[in-house]
């Protein structure tokens, strides 16, 4: 296989006809629906945005179009051709190069191995040709302004840098349609401009791109048409040009661009409750590529909003202030005490609890039963020489099960069998038998059901009422206007706006989404 | 396009971390070279020409298998039916010596290649884990082969005329042919491993299988052929070994597949797949056997002294492993 950085250019596609078509596409997974008869189309020399929030279903129709996934109905159009691809192998060798998402090579293998592992440059005699390899993928790595030694084990190198090994690997073919997705989440601004130079480059030689990105500027500043998904449905396709960002966010969020206010939030510093001394004091916590010195303060009793779209930072500053992502500077302080940084266990010790996102991954043990599932977190502090007080643990896991309404038919049924709401309050009841201070809730009500979710939204109030603080991250917007006193709104890593007051509204709130890339004063490096 | 970027990232590794690279590629054979000098000086037989060869031939049949085992394991797998398969093919070759050479040879490949191909397809398309699969492998082997030798009591003899006896105990120049065939074997798992797409490709998916996956390389192909050339190669083996030793021996090959995984995993073969050399596994295998052959020499200790200095050395040896890898990552 000739192997040519620079590329020739792939016959090109004629017109109006899509390289790439989907008709009534859809895709289950067991009773989740993640895409729902969705149409999209893709021309040949355009760089085509998709974007869409938290199981929107953008991922789903990706691995569709890639061969990872099957549809369960619908089809697939290519070059003109229905397609069925069985696996990526089909994919790729009909001319469909992917940027995935997660960094996908291999750790352990050099970068020249990485680029063209599968069709390695061959000698006469069929064998790998080690030295052509390594030129070939020296000039394809250089040329995206990467300097690497391509023998090096791509583990080694940093994510960056593993990203555009995997872009060169996408262009080291032929390729009618690239997609990428999320392809500058871990790029520094300089590599982003590279990436955005190849995509342009490809684009001018007929290739169609999708683009998926959650740093919304990249999308006016690269993408020439956008297709908008919201709970696996398609929302909105339309060129970017004329679009503005709050009609593009309200489509994402499922918002009628006739509530939103442009102009709708106002200064910071607008509390109420100046009373009392916060229990939590956030400030200028770093994390590499993803926090730009974001401070929060929370005072008992006290409900604050994180708000932001998916990309944001809301969940790794949750994640930072329990110690649970490494961060590079800043302070975090609980009662007026610093919190030894990136230590779960100092952060714990604190009184800080976190209710993360993801409850399957990170919570929830489904073969344990009730009781066993919100005694884990307070075994290491109720056992005596390793023997465990059952009598003390009983009575706490009653009171708990009282208080949050955990509908079970005994504290000994298996957690499996219970609903997603009440799976989410035997997790609630686990942090608070630590008897926390303050109470980080990621996403508390994704994924229940509307009456549970209630329940769990009056938990959350009553929980404050009794001098809780608590940090609430929601992708609704009328969760968080509601259930926070105080919402602040983040971007790229920063807090761009606080909203409080009367100033607290639906339609402020989607503005403040929408808004571009101001920062709080103090809040950027 | 862009001007070129420097990055930390790209600096040559301090030479610390160059070194831990070396001795944990290469520990074992610093081992070895160590062992053997000290047994070298310490006793006089063991340096014979007759004592080195002894070596070489008793470690070739051994190392045939673990060419295999070395290929399975890089690809993030395991094959514990190499020891019954190995009996196996030993008892086959003996019994096929009876109706001509090449009986002798084709049953025995044919049957445990035959095996080692349903067990790949059964791990790479059925997705089931190695360990079961390859653990019901090794109890079918077995019984099997205590099914056509009634239950172990009959010993198939090699005719005494045959030329398949040539086969192992034939010598080239002065040393035997099981020893050539295993330089030759292993000469070519280097070639395939550093220099096809095969051999990349069993590292990317015993590295990364997902990644493997969504690049569009052949995963599944790729294991269900590491697993038929373990199963032909362990019964290469027994082949081997029932050409030297003119019958097949039903008792053979118990425990083997554990002796096989250590001289894989002391050749600095990641047990969790994705690196690994072949020459790493050759020495693992003679560092097996110059222990053994250590310990035979000093008259006076217990043979089973042989298994515990083995297993000592190979907690060792990973544990060393273990410890290197996280100074590299420093």
């Amino acid at each position: 296989m000739t192997v040519s950085p620079a590329g020739t250019a792939p016959p090109p596609a004629t017109g109006t006809v899509p390289v790439l078509e989907t008709e009534g596409l859809s895709k289950s997974f067991g009773p989740v629906h993640a895409l729902r008869a969705v149409d999209f189309a893709l021309q040949a020399g355009e760089i085509h945005a998709l974007v869409g929030e938290n199981g929107a279903g953008k991922s789903t129709l990706i691995k569709l179009l890639t061969g990872v996934h099957r549809p369960d109905a619908g089809t697939i159009r290519f070059a003109g051709g229905e397609v069925a691809f069985d696996r990526p192998a089909d994919a790729q060798r009909a001319g469909i190069s992917t940027v995935y998402q997660e960094i996908n090579l291999v750790p352990l293998l050099s970068v020249a191995r990485n680029v063209f592992l599968g069709r390695e440059p061959r000698t006469r005699w069929g064998l790998v040709d080690t030295a052509a390899m390594n030129r070939a993928a020296a000039e394809l790595v250089g040329s995206l302004g990467v300097d690497v030694d391509v023998t090096a084990e791509l583990g080694r190198l940093g994510l960056g840098v593993q990203q555009m090994v995997a872009l060169a690997r996408a262009m080291s073919v032929e390729s009618r349609v690239v997609i990428m997705d999320e392809p500058t989440s871990s790029l520094e601004a300089r590599e982003v401009a590279t990436l955005f130079e190849v995509a342009r480059n490809l684009r001018s030689r007929g290739v169609g791109l999708v683009f998926v990105s959650h740093r919304l500027d990249e999308l006016w500043e690269l993408c020439d048409r956008v297709t908008v998904l919201r709970d696996g449905q398609h929302v909105h396709t339309g060129p970017m040009a004329g679009l503005d960002r709050v009609s593009l966010v309200a489509a994402m969020l499922g918002r009628d661009v006739a509530e939103v206010a442009i102009e709708g939030a106002t200064e910071f510093g607008d509390t109420h409750r100046q009373a009392v001394e916060p229990v939590l004091t956030v400030s200028g916590i770093d994390v590499r590529n993803r926090l730009h010195g974001i401070g929060l303060r929370v005072r008992p009793g006290e409900v604050v909003g994180l708000g932001g779209l998916l990309g944001s930072g809301r969940s790794e500053t949750v994640k930072a202030v329990y110690g649970a992502l490494p961060v590079r500077g800043g302070t975090v302080e609980v009662g007026g005490r610093r919190v030894r940084p990136n230590s779960v266990r100092h952060a714990l010790r604190a009184g800080i609890a976190l209710l993360s996102e993801d409850r399957k991954a990170e919570g929830i043990v489904p073969e344990l039963s009730v009781r066993d599932n919100i005694a884990l977190a307070v075994l290491p502090r109720f056992s005596r020489a390793g023997l465990v007080p059952e009598r003390r643990i009983d009575a706490l896991v009653e009171t708990f099960m009282r208080r949050l309404r955990i509908k079970a038919a005994s504290p000994a049924q298996k957690v499996r069998e219970l609903s997603g709401g009440n799976q989410q309050k035997v997790l609630m009841a686990r942090w608070l038998c630590t008897e926390p201070k303050v109470f980080l809730l990621d996403e508390p009500t994704r994924g229940i059901d509307v009456g549970a979710k209630a329940e769990v939204q009056a938990l959350i109030d009553e929980l404050a009422g009794h001098g809780l603080a608590v940090v609430l991250i929601s992708s609704e917007l009328d969760e968080l206007v509601e259930g926070a006193d105080r919402i602040l709104v983040l971007h790229d890593g920063a807090v761009a706006r606080e909203l409080t007051g009367e100033h607290k509204t639906t339609s402020a709130l989607l503005a403040a989404l929408a808004g571009g890339r101001r920062r709080a004063e103090d809040g950027d490096e | 396009m862009t001007t070129t970027v420097s990055r930390e990232e790209s600096a040559p590794a301090s030479p610390r971390a160059r070194l831990a690279r070396l001795a944990q590629r290469q520990g074992a054979l610093v081992i070895l070279a160590a062992v053997v000098l000290a047994a070298t000086f310490s006793f006089d037989t063991f340096g014979t020409t007759g004592n080195l060869s002894n070596i070489a031939l008793q470690a070739s049949f051994l190392a045939v298998v673990a060419l295999g085992m070395t290929f399975v394991i890089m690809s993030g797998g395991i094959d514990l039916s190499v020891g019954s398969v190995f009996a196996l093919g030993g008892v086959l070759a003996a019994w096929g010596a009876g109706h001509g050479t090449w009986a002798a040879i084709l049953l025995p490949l044919g049957v445990c290649g035959l095996i080692g191909l349903v067990q790949g397809l059964v791990i790479a398309r059925g997705g089931l884990p190695a360990f079961i699969v390859t653990l019901a492998g090794l109890l079918f082997a077995r019984g099997l082969l205590l099914l056509i030798s009634d239950e172990g009591a009959t010993t198939y003899k090699v005719p005494p005329d045959s030329a398949f006896r040539e086969l192992a105990q034939g010598e080239l120049l002065g040393i035997g042919y099981p020893v050539w065939f295993v330089l030759v074997a292993f000469a070519l798992g280097g070639l395939v491993l550093h220099r096809t797409s095969y051999g990349a490709t069993v590292l990317a998916v015993g590295g990364q299988e997902d990644a493997a996956e969504l690049m569009g390389l052949p995963v599944a192909r790729t294991k269900v052929i590491a697993y038929t050339v373990s199963g032909l190669l362990a019964g290469l083996g027994g082949l081997l070994m029932a050409s030297y030793t003119s019958s097949g021996v039903t008792v053979l090959g118990v425990g083997m597949e554990l002796e096989v995984i250590s001289a894989v995993v002391l050749g600095g073969t990641l047990l969790t797949g994705g690196a690994g050399t072949v020459l790493g596994t050759l020495v693992g295998v003679l560092l097996l056997q110059v222990i053994k052959n250590v310990i035979n020499q000093v008259g006076s200790l217990n043979s089973n002294w042989q298994a515990v200095i083995s297993g000592t050395i190979l907690l060792v040896v990973v544990t060393i492993q273990r410890w290197l890898a996280t100074v590299q990552r420093r």
